[in-house]
């Protein structure tokens, strides 16, 4: 179970082997996803303006970028152009954050790269790009399971070779995560 | 045969926004089934510097109401204001206060 308090030094994270590479190859995930800004290689791109300025038809990229106006068009659109490229980098870096703290993290232990448990002692910036990145995270899978309020109700239902219970399990231990990751960093 | 230049529509200025400039926008935070009760409080005392109280009322009324005005000021502070929102994953919304 992974452990998450707050030191004199930073935010201190502990997770397990199998977790700290879930949390691993989600990031790794989200950051594919995330990939290139539509309409990111016209001029202005250089300044963090795109050419192409509609909703993504990915309902998780929808999630992550929503609309700004809700019955303007337009106006959606010219906020996009100035705003997604720069919000896209910004998700991506705090994905990164993430793996870099981990690689950090799991070059203390005696294990291989990757294999061992992991102990990260973050900075106040790393804990809030770590904040950031689970929540993006569990948008994603939460997007994806179209999860509502009722959800863990629904959970108790759900069929146990259903193929979305890998999922469901991620979503409800990043949640435990973030929850402790908002205690430790208030 | 030939074709005249299509007209190029110029960029003009936005006169009826120019007109509203003093009227104050809103953002406003939308609720959703995903982010939790205690990150969106501690997003809203993070961004805006509110006080917890005042953060924890916010965050109730999203989740009981839907939404709620988070901010209000000129159209660019609320702008820049959502830009930060969603940067945290809050969906969040500009409107003009009407």
């Amino acid at each position: 179970m992974s452990r998450v308090r707050r030191t004199p030094d930073g935010v201190a994270v502990e997770l397990e082997a199998a977790e700290a590479s879930l949390v691993r190859t989600l990031m790794e995930q989200l950051i594919e996803l995330l990939g290139e800004t539509p309409g990111a290689g016209g001029e202005l791109a250089s300044v963090g303006i795109a050419e192409d300025a509609a909703l993504p038809d990915d309902p998780v990229l929808a999630r992550l970028f929503p609309d700004a106006y809700r019955d303007d068009g337009e106006a959606a659109g010219e906020f996009r152009r100035y705003t997604e490229i720069g919000l896209r980098d910004g998700k991506r870096d705090a994905a990164n954050a993430v793996l870099s703290s981990l690689k950090a993290g799991a070059a203390h232990e005696d294990a291989a790269p990757g294999g061992g448990d992991a102990e990260v002692l973050l900075t106040p910036d790393e804990a809030q790009a770590w904040l950031r990145a689970v929540n993006d995270l569990r948008l994603a899978l939460g997007t994806r399971l179209d999860i509502g309020e009722e959800w863990y109700e629904e959970l108790d239902d759900l069929d146990p070779r259903d193929p979305r219970l890998p999922m469901f399990a991620a979503y409800d231990w990043l949640t435990m995560l973030q929850e402790s990751l908002v205690r430790a960093v208030w | 045969m030939s074709t005249a230049p299509a007209p190029v529509e110029l960029d003009r200025p936005d006169i009826e926004h120019d007109l509203g400039a003093d009227r104050p926008w809103l953002a406003i935070v939308w609720n959703d089934p995903i982010n939790l009760m205690s990150y969106v409080t501690f997003v809203f005392q993070t961004v805006f510097g509110y006080p917890k109280t005042k953060a924890e009322k916010l965050m109730l009324d999203v989740h009981h109401k839907g939404r709620a005005v988070v901010a209000n000021g000129t159209r660019e502070e609320m702008e820049r204001d959502v830009e930060i929102l969603h940067s945290y994953g809050l969906w969040a919304t500009v409107k003009r206060d009407d």
